[in-house]
């Protein structure tokens, strides 16, 4: 079928079985949600976490792992239903996610540059580290009485 | 390059086709977006190698806890989550008035974009509010061995570390009169700024509940410039795709894309628009997340 407006462009995809395509969109939006809501559930065990008596910094790491690869299944279902770029032709598709392969080295790059420069003037520059660390355990038994789990503010 | 040309069995690239079998307008749109993902992507992973430089970043569930109408109770994640599915529902109605346009059908065209349209101006409010709420916040900080009233703003961050019970009483012995009576007063309503303004420093210091007050030191100054910046740039895409679906709603109305025969205008509007859906996911989970 040749399209309406460009005689060199011909449809591919099929639009028109509405039963389907309904079923496909209740799908993606259940789906996208059930993912959010499980997003905001791992949110809260880790506020929960940091409250408690000596958090696990492996265990709140992992916790927030989980959260990005969550989050990306969800970039990939808003891109390929929602935009149809998984309909597209293959050669379309990696113009536009081979660039953006570039991200995996920048995220890496700028983080590690990032957490390099913190090491480095908890090192040498003492009165960055005195006036910036957080208190720590035995600091946070004092602050007790002020952290209250509930009535913020 | 070959083998695809072998196994596809086409001539996409011989002429007189479309290589990539789509039209000029939605093409670019594509490459638009991609170039906007990188300068979103720069905005966060900026934002990322600033956090990981600090030895302490607040926790967003401190941060963004508070919900329209419900006072000081402690919500964390409430507000954000209802601004996050309010974007997801107008993304599906975008997805519907898109299919409808492939039909053809204008009523349902202007219906569906309605609902983005409300969608959109939905967030933007709920954002408005967000915004508001961190600036004039009003919140007790430790700054230079006295305490400080201060709100989020890209000059302060009220979010740092908690202060101890001692600390706190000695800060309050070096704040000024002033300070001492609004902090009073937060602690208790019931007595009036006439009230509070009569009695003497330590009179006032009795009437403050530390507690209740949550006295923090002052966070990375950092985090505001970010979460306004990002967030607000996303706002502005926000706005724009608003603004764009509200000239494609007039245009259908019009009969614009009725004459021309297709709606293919609707499609490129509602690709901006799931990008917009797109950049909050990673927005959510770099600000309110994790």
């Amino acid at each position: 079928m040749q399209h309406p407006a460009f005689e060199e462009v011909t449809i591919h995809h099929e639009h028109t079985d509405d039963a389907t395509f309904k079923k496909k969109v209740r799908k993606t939006t259940i789906l996208l949600s059930v993912i959010t809501v499980i997003e905001l559930g791992i949110g809260l065990l880790i506020y929960t976490m940091h409250k408690g008596e000596n958090p696990s910094e492996l265990l709140v790491l992992m916790f927030k792992g989980m959260v990005c690869i969550l989050t990306l299944a969800k970039a990939y279902y808003i891109v390929s239903v929602f935009m149809h770029l998984g309909d597209e032709i293959r050669n379309m598709i990696m113009t536009i996610v081979v660039p953006l392969l570039l991200f995996i080295w920048f995220i890496a790059a700028f983080i590690w540059d990032g957490n390099s420069y913190k090491n480095l003037r908890n090192t040498y520059d003492k009165h960055f580290q005195e006036t910036t660390m957080p208190a720590k355990h035995q600091h946070k038994e004092e602050a007790k009485p002020v952290e209250k789990p509930a009535g913020k503010e | 390059m070959a083998t695809t040309a072998t196994a596809h069995q086409t001539k996409w690239w011989s002429g007189g086709k479309s290589p990539f079998n789509m039209e000029y307008g939605k093409l670019m749109m594509w490459y638009f977006l991609m170039s906007d993902a990188f300068t979103f992507g720069a905005f966060l992973i900026s934002y990322g190698s600033i956090r990981f430089s600090q030895n302490f970043w607040p926790d967003p569930n401190v941060v963004f806890n508070a919900f329209p109408g419900a006072g000081h109770a402690n919500l964390p994640l409430a507000f954000v989550s209802v601004m996050t599915f309010i974007l997801i529902i107008s993304s599906v109605t975008m997805v519907l008035a898109v299919h409808a346009g492939h039909k053809g059908d204008k009523q349902g065209v202007i219906k569906w974009l309605a609902w983005t349209i409300v969608g959109g101006l939905a967030f933007l409010g709920c954002q408005a509010w967000e915004w508001h709420h961190l600036i004039t916040g009003e919140h007790a900080v430790l700054v230079d061995g006295q305490i400080d009233i201060i709100g989020q703003t890209t000059g302060g961050n009220p979010w740092g570390d908690l202060v101890s019970h001692d600390a706190a009483l000695a800060a309050l012995q070096k704040t000024p009169h002033e300070t001492l009576i609004s902090l009073a007063h937060q602690s208790n309503h019931a007595l009036t700024h006439e009230q509070l303004a009569a009695m003497t420093d330590q009179q006032l210091i009795k009437e403050i509940k530390l507690d209740e007050l949550h006295i923090r030191e002052k966070g990375p100054i950092a985090f505001g410039g970010y979460f306004y910046g990002i967030t607000g740039f996303h706002g502005f895409h926000v706005f724009s795709g608003v603004i764009i679906n509200i000239v494609m709603l007039l245009m259908t109305q019009k009969n614009v894309f009725q004459n021309r025969g297709h709606y293919l205008m609707i499609e490129k509007a509602g690709l901006y628009w799931h990008f917009v859906d797109l950049v909050w996911v990673f927005v959510f989970l770099c600000f309110y997340l994790i």
